[in-house]
């Protein structure tokens, strides 16, 4: 099974990652020899691997409906690339700009 | 410019009669649990704090952090499972549902997907004045993490990001196409309300978020068995938005259905302005949110003496108190529905009516002038400053025959006002009844000369007009003459 | 710099020792931390240093020494009292940066600590430096770090092995008797083995995850290293236990590692046909024989065994790792810290940021691992490879059931290559081959030095069943001891 070009630009998108032409070419390269390896799970016995994905296994251990929070040692201030008022800020979203018109 | 996209209405419409169509509803109900910290960290779940107060580590998705489920979460969850009828599984795990938006810091949201809480459950609607009782079956009941919020209007040009609301717990209660009107949505919503209200599950409140619902609506030829395509309704900020927008969309859906054309399978946002509904603009160009298990949370797994005592634990339900109210107060049918639409006013009737003795005056004052009351300021009931000790004061005042009926009216409009107890008001104001005989006679005289063809009349034998000049004896009081007194001076003054 | 290494090194001594010298009041936490930042001084200098520490701040750690001073003395002077020790970069430390070797992260403080750090810290231990690792813990040669590649100690034109190669080089290279490093398929054994040292890959659980930068959740574990298998010991039993901010973190009890057996009489040693392959290297082959021959001197029986599903591990770890990263690393999108490039509007935000802030392998893996989670390929791989995962833990349990303690295997199929000799991405993902499947079934695995082939080091693995480090520990002591100095020529 190869992985198209179109494949590794719909997953660049999903995962945003701004990859060029060029990489996105030689990453469908890439990406089709190392699934090639993968076929080996094919011949996988699912009759006798089935079931057994949480069978047996410990469960979570919950915590106390309690504070107090996990200190931030710095504020966000300290880390973050833009604040203002205590809001962190990103690029107005596109979904409300001012809608462009359709083609 | 602006070009808002708009759905495919046909002209058409009008002229294609609805009747020839079912309409199919389902609803997604997303409801906030009432818990003090957050789903998977110890932050605060206050509503209302400075943006990015209560953040830690986990909820901001810091790198090196992990999430670590509260024990409440779950009991808060299953105690909704347990009431909706529903199947619990020893065995559910949590899921991450993948898609960048800035809202959500890691990501991804943790949520349950295909192995839910609970599953296969159903919540019953009394008859109402346009509905029948009906029952609707519940898909799931799962828990997840609500995202951060998205602010687009504060700053110019940018989007302002609160992460407070990141992490706090939810319950996505998902319905099965059940429902088949406006109305009936109307109804399961409020049944649905009304039932995590008295579970104490969350505070169900529209406006702050803490219960929202989208609907999945379908129109399909009367009497047929396939569904049709369905749309779904977003930005619903009301019941009636809900009733509202599943009527015009239904009403779209008929129109290109009757004019032979075909339904979109999109999501659609409600204009409440425009009563019309237009398609989102999506976030993704398609939505593949790659779920798969979380494995940073082990299985969630529920055992039998955990239902047992969540069960155990579970509050007084709607129908129980109904049929108590009408047992124990000797109430109607109405009472009882009114009294225990919203439970948080049935416990005050209760407290009311304990004090008080009077079960069927305490909840005509409840119903009447406590309701009427919130509903001018409004209050909920919990902040109201009378509290039902108060009322239930007023109320012996009124039976001891210290207060009239309608000085405790007046007295119960300054209680609310000012939270003071009503035997303070009544004395401040001198609202206590009068029924010294010598003050009776002095507004009596006076009634008589400024109304000398009455009382002449009435003393010749015109009985009917005693109840006039009580009246006018009433009004000199200000209503503080105890009228049946009045009644008996007035008419041994006037020799009748 | 010669080609020779980075000169012969100066151990100030075992874990053990200096908590002997620091609490009889012969050398003060000071000391040693200058002599921890005198020896780094010299093998990171010149453009040929090791770089093994990417970080470190000679104010912060006399620091800690200062505030250790106090607790030194009296009877119960912690564990590790005035012990030296370098921390991986991808491990959450709030004195230094915490960059997981990546531009995305550069210069960025980290506003909490990892619980295995503060543990360290409560058992007396000095976090002396932050050390490089392939980006995110993705490679296994240290070269794929945003801040240049480590060297090997012994030849600055090999690799020290990765991904926790900084941690690896600077406890080969002398400057710290032990170092705290993670695992996700073999990021602590396999540099471990290439450096000549010790290295130790826990249960899953056994120690608290919370603070490790998450590369694949349910695979991740921090490890230690240490010169010698007392050293690693010492730094394990001051991290395991329960921490109530890692749902994932076992309450097994943590027994005493200290505490091993004087022979290996009774031990029964399952010797694992697929880790001996044909192919395998003879001179590699050699050693481990010589190794299970002093197991069974020491008393051991030596049984051969098989675990069928092996040839699984590597496609298995391949797809579930990628998944899980490609979530784990969702969170680096320049909203609320790290790197921010801006471009046009939120999307480009989003898109430039990350397309700059990681490098190829991270990309590679991002891609690899959001395409087999992609709708329409989840069950053809992801779900597929969940079940075959339970297969090689099968595999596992049914040896361990049969009456075998402990496998022993190479640890690696070569020695340390060659900087820049792995061109092909798949051919590096083979060096995992033999320590991929502890991960996969969370079992406890240990690597230690059994030889050397042309000067350069070999290690060989143990693995044991859930929670018996004490088992793995106590079988590597003797076999340490028995090597003596043959594990070093
Ligand atoms: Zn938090």
């Amino acid at each position: 099974m190869s992985i198209s070009l179109d494949e590794v630009r719909h997953i660049a998108a999903l995962a945003r990652l701004g990859i060029s032409d060029e990489r996105a070419q030689l990453a469908a390269e890439e990406l089709t020899s190392i699934l090639a390896h993968m076929q080996v799970l094919t011949r996988v016995d699912d009759e006798r691997a089935a079931g057994s994905d949480t069978d047996g296994k410990t469960g979570m251990t919950l915590r106390p409906d309690l504070g107090p929070p996990i200190p931030l040692l710095r504020a966000p201030a300290f880390f973050a690339p833009e604040m203002r008022e205590g809001f962190f800020l990103v690029p107005r979203l596109a979904t409300h700009e001012d809608p462009e018109p359709s083609p | 410019m602006s070009v808002r996209e708009t759905v495919e209405s046909p002209r058409a419409a009008d002229s294609v009669a609805s009747g020839a169509f079912e309409m199919v509803v389902g609803l997604e109900v997303h409801v906030q649990l009432l818990t003090r910290t957050k789903a998977f960290c110890r932050c605060a779940t206050d509503f209302g704090a400075p943006p990015n107060t209560n953040v830690c580590p986990v909820c901001l998705g810091l790198p090196g952090a992990l999430p670590v489920l509260n024990e409440h979460v779950v009991d808060l969850a299953l105690r909704a499972a347990i009431a909706l009828d529903c199947e619990i599984h020893p065995v559910s795990i949590f899921a991450r549902k993948n898609y960048f938006y800035p809202d959500l810091p890691k990501g991804y949201q943790i949520s349950q997907y295909d192995r839910p809480l609970a599953t296969a459950g159903r919540l019953t609607t009394d008859a109402t004045g346009e509905t029948a009782a009906s029952t609707v079956r519940i898909t799931r009941v799962h828990i997840e993490e609500d995202a951060g919020k998205s602010v687009h209007d504060r700053f110019a040009g940018v989007s302002a990001i609160d992460l407070n609301r990141a992490g706090v717990p939810l319950i996505e209660i998902v319905s099965e196409p059940d429902i088949r009107s406006a109305a009936a949505a109307g109804a399961y919503l409020r049944a649905l309300k009304q039932l995590l209200e008295y579970l104490e599950v969350s505070d169900v409140n529209m406006e702050e978020g803490s219960l929202r619902v989208d609907a999945n609506v379908s129109a399909r030829p009367v009497g047929a068995s396939t569904l049709g395509t369905k749309t779904e309704l977003k930005n619903l900020n009301s019941f009636s938005a809900v009733e509202r927008a599943l009527d015009a969309e239904f009403a779209r859906q008929c129109a290109l259905l009757g004019a032979g054309q075909r339904v979109m399978q999109q999501t659609l946002l409600w204009d409440a302005g425009s009563a019309a509904v237009r398609p989102a603009r999506s976030k993704e160009e398609s939505h593949d949110y790659r779920y798969f298990p979380d494995p940073d949370l082990p299985p969630l797994l529920v055992d039998r003496a955990r239902i047992k005592r969540v069960r155990n634990d579970l509050p007084e339900l709607p129908a129980a108190r109904k049929a108590r109210y009408r047992e124990t107060f000797g109430l109607g049918a109405y009472d009882a529905d009114v009294l225990t639409a919203e439970r948080s006013l049935g416990s005050y009737f209760e407290e009311v009516a304990r004090a008080h003795r009077d079960s069927k005056t305490a909840a005509n004052w409840v119903m009447g002038e406590v309701r009427a009351a919130l509903n001018a300021r409004r209050l909920e009931i919990d902040r109201f400053p009378v509290r039902p000790a108060d009322v239930a004061e007023l109320l012996d005042l009124v039976a001891s025959g210290t207060l009239s009926g309608t000085a405790a009216k007046r007295v119960f409009a300054l209680m609310a006002e000012t939270g003071d107890r009503a035997s303070q008001i009544a004395a401040r104001e001198g609202l206590a009844q009068v029924r010294d005989d010598a003050a009776l006679r002095e507004w009596i005289e006076q009634v008589i000369a400024e109304h000398e063809p009455e009382a002449t009349r009435c003393a010749r034998g015109e009985r009917k007009l005693l109840g006039v000049l009580v009246g006018f004896v009433m009004k000199k009081s200000k209503g503080r003459a105890d009228p049946k007194r009045v009644n008996q001076l007035l008419a041994e003054r006037l020799g009748v | 710099m010669t080609e020779t290494g980075f000169g012969s090194h100066s151990p100030e001594g075992t874990v053990a020792e200096i908590r002997a010298s620091v609490t009889a009041g012969r050398r003060s936490p000071r000391d040693i931390v200058d002599h921890s930042f005198a020896r780094a001084a010299q093998v990171r200098a010149g453009a040929d240093g090791l770089n093994a520490i990417l970080w470190s701040d000679i104010a912060v750690a006399h620091n800690e020494a200062a505030a250790l001073e106090p607790r030194l003395n009296g009877p119960d002077a912690p564990l590790l009292a005035g012990v030296p020790i370098v921390v991986k970069d991808n491990i959450a430390t709030v004195g230094s940066p915490t960059t997981c070797g990546s531009r995305i992260l550069a210069g960025y403080h980290s506003p909490f600590e990892a619980t295995a750090v503060s543990r360290l810290r409560d058992a007396g231990a000095i976090a002396v430096g932050k050390t490089n690792l392939d980006e995110f813990a993705m490679g296994s040669s240290t070269e794929f770090s945003a801040f240049g590649r480590t060297k090997h100690p012994l030849d600055p034109r090999l690799v020290p092995g990765g991904s926790s190669g900084g941690s690896a080089a600077a406890v080969a290279a002398g400057i710290t008797p032990a170092a705290l490093g993670s695992e996700t398929g073999g990021s602590v054994r396999q540099p471990a083995a290439f450096c000549g040292i010790v290295g130790v890959k826990p249960t899953y659980g056994r120690v608290s995850r919370y603070g490790l930068v998450a590369f694949a959740s349910s695979l991740d574990q921090i490890g230690v290293f240490g010169a010698h298998v007392d050293d690693a010991a010492a730094v394990l039993q001051a991290i395991a236990g329960r921490d109530g901010l890692d749902a994932t973190s076992s309450d097994a009890p943590v027994p005493d590692y200290g505490e091993y057996p004087p022979t290996l009489r009774g031990l029964v040693i399952g010797k694992p046909r697929e880790y001996f392959p044909h192919q395998l290297d003879p001179r590699i082959a050699d050693l481990c024989e010589r190794a299970l021959d002093r197991c069974r001197e020491l008393g051991a029986a030596v049984r051969e065994v098989s675990l069928p599903h092996t040839e699984l591990a590597i496609p298995v770890y391949y797809i579930v790792a990628p998944a899980e990263a490609s979530s784990n690393l969702a969170r680096f999108d320049g909203v609320r810290y790290g790197l921010r490039v801006t471009d046009h509007g939120l999307r480009g935000m989003y898109e430039a940021t990350r397309s700059s802030g990681f490098g190829p392998e991270v990309t590679r893996r991002i891609l690899l691992g959001t395409y087999v989670l992609s709708a329409g390929y989840y069950d053809a791989y992801y779900a597929k490879a969940m079940r075959a995962r339970t297969l090689i833990a099968t595999d596992f349990d049914e040896v361990f059931r049969s009456g075998v303690d402990v496998l022993f295997t190479p640890t690696t199929p070569t020695t340390a290559f060659a900087a820049g000799s792995r061109t092909d991405p798949y051919q590096m993902y083979l060096s995992d081959i033999f320590t991929v499947t502890a991960n996969l079934a969370g079992i406890p695995a240990l690597s230690l030095p059994i030889g050397r082939i042309d000067g350069l080091p070999v290690g060989g693995q143990l693995l044991a069943p859930h929670f018996a480090e004490q088992r793995l520990l106590g079988v590597a002591r003797l076999l340490e001891h028995s090597l003596g100095a043959e594990a070093h020529r």
